[in-house]
């Protein structure tokens, strides 16, 4: 539209994923209910996985787009038990803060 | 289509050399679907099959041992799994806690009257991922392992019905294990990047062949870094420990024993794999980063374990100064232009499999003061147990002093072991910061011998133990003075590595 072409490079995607990554590690460390952070984490490992498809793809590898199966494969198994251990707990008691959980100390 | 379905070739399998995981693997199916299909068991029939599985992985990995020679490693599954002395003696270590752990285990949940198949499997399924780990020859299995393990772990950690510290510390440990499971990922994907493959033999070859003049790549480094700070996390090195008081003192007791064991000694065998192996000819750039994580683990970690009252946190702070010590072997083994850097490898592996054992034991006998509800683990439980159960007390005794590293017993062979790998590979200010430490975390050894010894207790202790729990705790004092007086025992092993 302007006369410019601009055609993404490899980097392009590399440095969205370290941002995605960062968000990712930032909102873990800020957010206070569990379930949000669980979902941080979910966003670093896809940060993860956009790296794995670029390095793949740059190099002409199949085995970065592999390796992606693999990795979601663990996430959602990761997400079974997460939600397993926040459902016990939240049986205990109404509401899940971390903040609340303050028992162990020392 | 017919075509290429006919030529395609598998990869070849030794179904002999993966055994030992084979056998975990049928141990962890019967208890999960025979358990599950029939009526309750005869109390402390799952401990017994999951102990049987353990030890038959055991028996198998020591004759797999003995037809090895003195081969070079060999890799499996399509290059997935390497096989050699070094592995064997990782995954037997793994295969020994794993079979103890199970032991204490069993006691515990006929006392609590929450016997079932699911912990036995669980605690399988940790051991399976462990030796995963350590056998890995490509970075992706070792991430696959490394979950396998940790999400075992997580629900272990939350899996007592009785105590809410344990949901708590499940979900601690979920959260700061998912962020660290994340950055190790990251870590790989960067030195995927930077090197093309995630294979450790590929990387290692890759990076000695250029050599730049500049220095390591950007993104070679920022991969390193994250592994490193995955790694940290996992082995809990300062300052990326804070989970893990709160994990070892919110867990069930004898589950706390599995993950200093276990869990210790699988990461910091995929530690060693990655850094000594993969990386081994970038180690100027990340050696000076491990001393200087060794030097706070080794401080802060002994320092902290004195101001705590609570036994469970006073191991688990002592852990830390322990894995700085493991540390210390670690950046021994890194000298990879030196001929002693052999001595830090199995150093290193000497240290895990002795520690194993004392952290088993000395948690095995927490279990029984802790008493039926698993709450009483403060120091002041330990009042007087010299007076009312003076077996109980000794064996303490004998395992603190171990820990404590005094000559004739097994500590004191492992941290031998290490400072002697230390001095020859010229790191004399980590060696000199180790022994301090030692002497440091050697108070709080005696804290507790203190209390059990010379302070009046109100309590009883008298509880009756179960066989399997006497039986772990007698393996672990037995093995503890054994390889304190006969470390050769030990040593003809390690040497071969």
């Amino acid at each position: 539209m302007f006369g410019l072409v601009v055609v993404p490079t490899p980097t392009w995607y590399l440095v969205l994923s370290a941002v995605l990554f960062s968000i990712g590690a930032v909102g873990v460390l800020v957010r206070r209910n569990p379930l949000v952070m669980f979902m941080c984490i979910e966003l670093m490992l896809n940060a993860v996985n956009l790296t794995f498809v670029t390095v793949g793809r740059a190099m002409s590898d199949i085995d970065g787009q592999a390796i992606v199966f693999f990795v979601m494969v663990v996430a959602a198994a990761e997400v079974v038990v997460g939600l397993g251990i926040i459902v016990s707990i939240m049986r205990r008691r109404s509401g899940v803060n971390v903040d609340d959980l303050s028992e162990l100390k020392g | 289509m017919m075509l290429a379905a006919n030529m395609f070739v598998g990869p070849e399998i030794d179904w002999f050399k993966i055994s030992p995981l084979l056998v975990m693997l049928g141990g962890v199916l019967l208890l999960i679907l025979a358990g599950s299909l029939t009526p309750q068991w005869k109390k402390g029939a799952y401990g017994i099959v999951g102990a049987l599985t353990a030890c038959a992985a055991a028996v198998l990995t020591a004759l797999l041992w003995r037809d090895l020679g003195d081969g070079e490693p060999i890799s499996l599954l399509a290059n997935a799994l390497t096989f050699s002395k070094f592995t064997l003696f990782a995954t037997f270590t793994i295969a020994i806690a794993t079979l103890l752990a199970i032991l204490l285990t069993s006691g515990f949940l006929v006392r609590e009257d929450e016997d079932g198949p699911e912990i036995f499997a669980l605690i399988l399924c940790a051991a399976i991922g462990g030796m995963v780990m350590v056998q890995a020859n490509d970075l992706i299995v070792m991430f696959l392992g490394l979950e396998t393990l940790s999400l075992a772990f997580y629900l272990l950690t939350a899996s007592s019905r009785s105590r809410s510290a344990s949901g708590e510390a499940g979900l601690k440990y979920f959260v700061l294990g998912g962020f660290a499971s994340a950055f190790f990922l990251y870590g790989v994907a960067l030195v995927f990047g930077a090197t093309g493959s995630t294979n450790i033999d590929a990387i290692a070859a890759s990076l000695s062949k250029d050599i730049v003049l500049g220095g390591s790549s950007a993104m070679l480094l920022a991969g390193i870094a994250l592994l490193l700070v995955g790694f940290g996390f996992k082995v809990s090195l300062v300052p990326f420990h804070t989970w893990t008081a709160d994990v070892y003192q919110g867990a069930p007791t004898p589950i706390t024993a599995l993950m200093g064991s276990v869990g210790k000694t699988a990461a910091f065998v995929a530690l060693l794999r990655v850094f000594s192996d993969a990386l081994s000819s970038r180690s100027d750039d990340w050696s000076p980063v491990v001393v200087v994580l060794a030097i706070l683990t080794l401080v802060v970690g002994s320092v902290l374990a004195v101001v705590q009252t609570d036994v469970k946190r006073m191991l688990a702070y002592s852990s830390i100064s322990h894995a700085g010590f493991i540390l210390v072997g670690l950046v021994a083994a890194g000298h990879s232009a030196s001929a002693d850097a052999g001595l830090g490898t199995s150093g290193t592996l000497s240290y895990l499999f002795i520690y194993s054992i004392l952290v088993i034991g000395t948690l095995g006998i927490v279990t029984i003061v802790a008493g039926k509800g698993d709450n009483e683990t403060s120091l002041d439980a330990f009042k007087g147990l010299g007076k009312s159960n003076p077996v109980l007390a000794m064996g303490m005794t004998v395992l603190l002093l171990a820990q404590a590293g005094v000559p004739l017993t097994s500590g004191f062979v492992a941290k031998f072991g290490i400072i002697r790998a230390a001095v020859s590979t010229e790191s004399y200010v980590l060696a000199v910061v180790a022994m301090l430490a030692a002497v440091i975390a050697a108070f709080v050894y005696l804290r507790i011998m203190v209390s059990m010894w010379l302070s009046e207790g109100a309590s009883s202790h008298d509880v009756s133990v179960a066989f399997s729990t006497r039986l772990a705790i007698g393996l672990c004092v037995g093995a503890t003075v054994a390889l304190g007086f006969l470390p050769s025992l030990l040593l003809q092993f390690t040497n071969q590595i």
